[in-house]
């Protein structure tokens, strides 16, 4: 019985922590290549659920019901069209400001993600917008006394999309051309810059990048859970930005650690202390980690060249 | 000095002249939210005060003397409630039917308590409205905590010996209800297994969801809103739990089902009978069909507490407000459209009229 709860909260703590991840991602790439948190990245999640939620219900009325057909559109449309906002966020909101001063950006990212929160709410209306489920059902894994280990389909399909989402994106960051640009602008962007590469573009790519992700991650939250409204990416976007900062930010496989960390640590202070207290827990275990290891758990600590 | 007086009495002027009221006409009021996202809520309410204002003048009037209705829109903001029950006050309206919204009924009746106007809202259901209002506060509706004593009865009858888990999302409705039920489940001699807090607006509640399955829950009791109520029950459901979900009238909305799906089958919840369906409604409910207005929600509510007013005025002799209140609580059972109802010390009904409703297949029915 103790193990079989304990194996479920895991698989709770591994899919919520999935979810998360794939959302730091986003945050810790961009703050690598310009060191700037992106406010708005949580923003950009929530319109990608958005996006998915406008096509699924586009593809029920145009008749188009087989699930897996109909995922697959909603997946590429939202994804490209977060792209886009992406795109356009940086070139409006960031590039402008690229060598203002250091708040500048920070505070135009603050004012992006008030900007996409306030659109959402007054196009698509400020009630909850649900979704029913799609994919009922799942495993039962194992059973102990009275009590049966579940593990739907659902979560299966996010463990399989974000390890695979994951795995694109680390070979397009190691072993292509673009990849090599990324790392080295995220290395010193002004020599990267002289010695050829289009640091502008490579910028831009970068939020292209982050908001696919982040749609894919909406995607999964609307699909999951089936409620979504205006106000999930902000939510969503504080937990996967301390999991960015607990993982250590700037570091790639450290922002997937820290989601699946945060998401662990608020799973398994519901299970076994008091609910309500689960995002105290945390932020302290945050805080307390911040002190030891000032750069997180996976961040490197930046040489002072003279 | 003097200046600044005459100025002042200057603009001050055309308000005074305004507030005094023509002779032979007593001066009520409708407000609600006439605007905003509640504004079909407002809209029942006019109708329903217009529709018992028309029938009462029909008769005679109050006193002698006919009804004037005015209407005042708070959009369920509290600070506009505030500033409309204010402009009421001045224009000398002895009693307001209203307002919609818990939210802005309690600031207005503060107003309303200091200029001495006579209050019955046909929709607020927070208990805080009449437990800290004055001699002024009057509700036809139910109270919050009055559905947690249909509801904890029930579950007493219905769910003995079975493992019953109390949720509620710590708001002042959810926790209310949620402790309310308790209470007199546990006085039926019935004991939860569990009681626990989860909190609102999330969306995950699996780590909650899994903690109930540990505990073997059959049943489950929640003390909150559709949306967070939709999300636990469709992750109990994926979890493979066989649970019931009984909860509170904010389950009846089809947002609910929208979350759900299929796995809403079988949620009870305590919600007012229908007053259309009331013997006593039958005359009236037929006016507003012949205007081809379907008295639905709020509508009968809003009538009755015009109506009730008007009765006890009548009885009273005045339409002083607190003359009227007076005779509101000692007098009665008042005659109403929604039956015959009293009034408590507090300004409650005496008898709340909560049924239970079940959620199949898409749509919500009494049972």
């Amino acid at each position: 019985m103790g193990l079989a709860y304990a194996l479920q909260q895991l698989i709770n703590g591994i899919t919520l922590g999935m979810i998360y991840g794939l959302i730091a991602v986003g945050y810790t790439m961009v703050y690598g290549i310009i060191g700037m948190i992106n406010f708005a990245h949580g923003d950009v999640f929530m319109i990608g659920a958005f996006l998915s939620l406008i096509a699924l219900s586009g593809l029920a009325s145009l008749g188009i019901t087989a699930v897996p057909l109909a995922l697959a559109i909603t997946l590429v449309f939202a994804a490209s069209l977060a792209a886009l906002y992406g795109w356009t966020i940086e070139r409006v909101a960031y590039r402008p400001l690229r060598g203002s001063f250091r708040l500048a950006p920070l505070i135009s990212a603050i004012g992006m993600s008030i900007t996409l929160q306030n659109f959402a709410q007054v196009s698509q209306g400020a009630r909850v917008k649900p979704l029913a489920p799609l994919l009922p059902g799942g495993l039962v894994l194992t059973r102990a006394g009275g009590f049966a280990v579940q593990l739907s389909w659902m979560q299966i399909a996010i463990a399989v999309t974000t390890v695979f989402c994951l795995g694109v994106f680390t070979w397009l960051v190691t072993r292509t051309p673009l990849g090599r640009a990324m790392r080295a602008c995220e290395q010193d962007l002004k020599m990267a810059g002289l010695l050829g590469i289009d640091t502008d573009r490579t910028i831009g790519v970068t939020f292209v990048i982050g908001a696919a992700l982040a749609a894919i991650a909406g995607l999964l939250f609307l699909l999951y859970y089936g409620a979504i409204d205006f106000y999930i990416g902000f939510v969503a976007g504080v937990k996967a930005f301390t999991a960015a900062v607990l993982g250590g930010i700037g570091s790639l496989p450290g922002a997937v650690l820290g989601g699946l960390l945060i998401g662990l640590i608020e799973t398994f202070w519901s299970a076994y202390f008091s609910v309500q207290y689960k995002d105290v827990a945390a932020f302290s275990i945050l805080a307390i980690t911040l002190v030891f290891l000032p750069t997180g758990l996976l961040g490197r600590v930046d040489v002072e060249k003279v | 000095m003097t200046k600044t007086l005459r100025l002042a009495g200057m603009v001050l002027l055309p308000f005074a002249v305004a507030a005094v009221p023509a002779k032979a006409q007593i001066q009520i009021a409708s407000a609600g939210p006439l605007t905003g996202s509640n504004a079909t809520f407002g809209a029942q309410m006019k109708e329903g005060a217009e529709q018992a204002v028309a029938d009462i003048n029909a008769h005679g009037g109050v006193l002698g003397k006919q009804l004037v209705l005015t209407e005042g829109d708070d959009a369920c903001d509290p600070k506009q409630a505030v500033s409309i029950a204010n402009q009421l006050a001045d224009k000398g309206i002895v009693f307001v039917d209203g307002h919609f919204c818990s939210s802005s009924s309690i600031p207005a009746s503060k107003v309303y308590l200091e200029q001495g106007v006579l209050q019955i809202s046909p929709a607020s259901t927070n208990p805080a409205f009449t437990d800290n209002g004055g001699w002024n506060t009057f509700r036809v509706c139910g109270r919050d905590d009055q559905q947690g004593e249909v509801a904890g009865e029930y579950i007493a009858a219905h769910f003995k010996g079975q493992h019953i888990a109390i949720l509620h999302d710590n708001t002042a409705y959810g926790k209310g209800l949620a402790d309310e039920t308790k209470k007199f489940m546990n006085k039926a001699g019935v004991e939860e297994t569990l009681y626990t807090a989860y909190v609102p607006g999330e969306r995950d509640y699996s780590a909650l969801v899994s903690r109930l399955k540990a505990a073997d829950i059959n049943v489950i009791y929640l003390g909150g809103y559709q949306t967070e109520a939709g999300l636990i029950i469709r992750q109990a459901k994926e979890q493979g739990m066989k649970v019931t979900l009984i909860s509170g009238d904010a389950l009846v909305t089809s947002e609910f089902w929208q979350i759900t799906g299929a796995t809403g089958e079988g949620t009870m919840m305590t919600f007012a009978s229908d007053p259309r369906k009331r013997p006593t409604a039958a005359s009236v409910v037929k006016e507003f069909q012949a205007k081809k207005i379907d008295p639905e929600g709020y509508v009968l509510y809003s009538y009755a507490a015009v109506q009730i007013w008007a009765e006890a005025a009548q009885k009273a002799g005045t339409t002083d407000p607190k003359k009227v209140a007076a005779e509101l609580k000692a007098g009665g059972p008042w005659e109403s459209v929604l039956g015959p109802i009293g009034f408590d010390a507090k300004g409650d009904v005496t008898k709340p009229d909560y049924v239970f409703y079940i959620w199949h297949d898409g749509s919500y029915h009494e049972m």
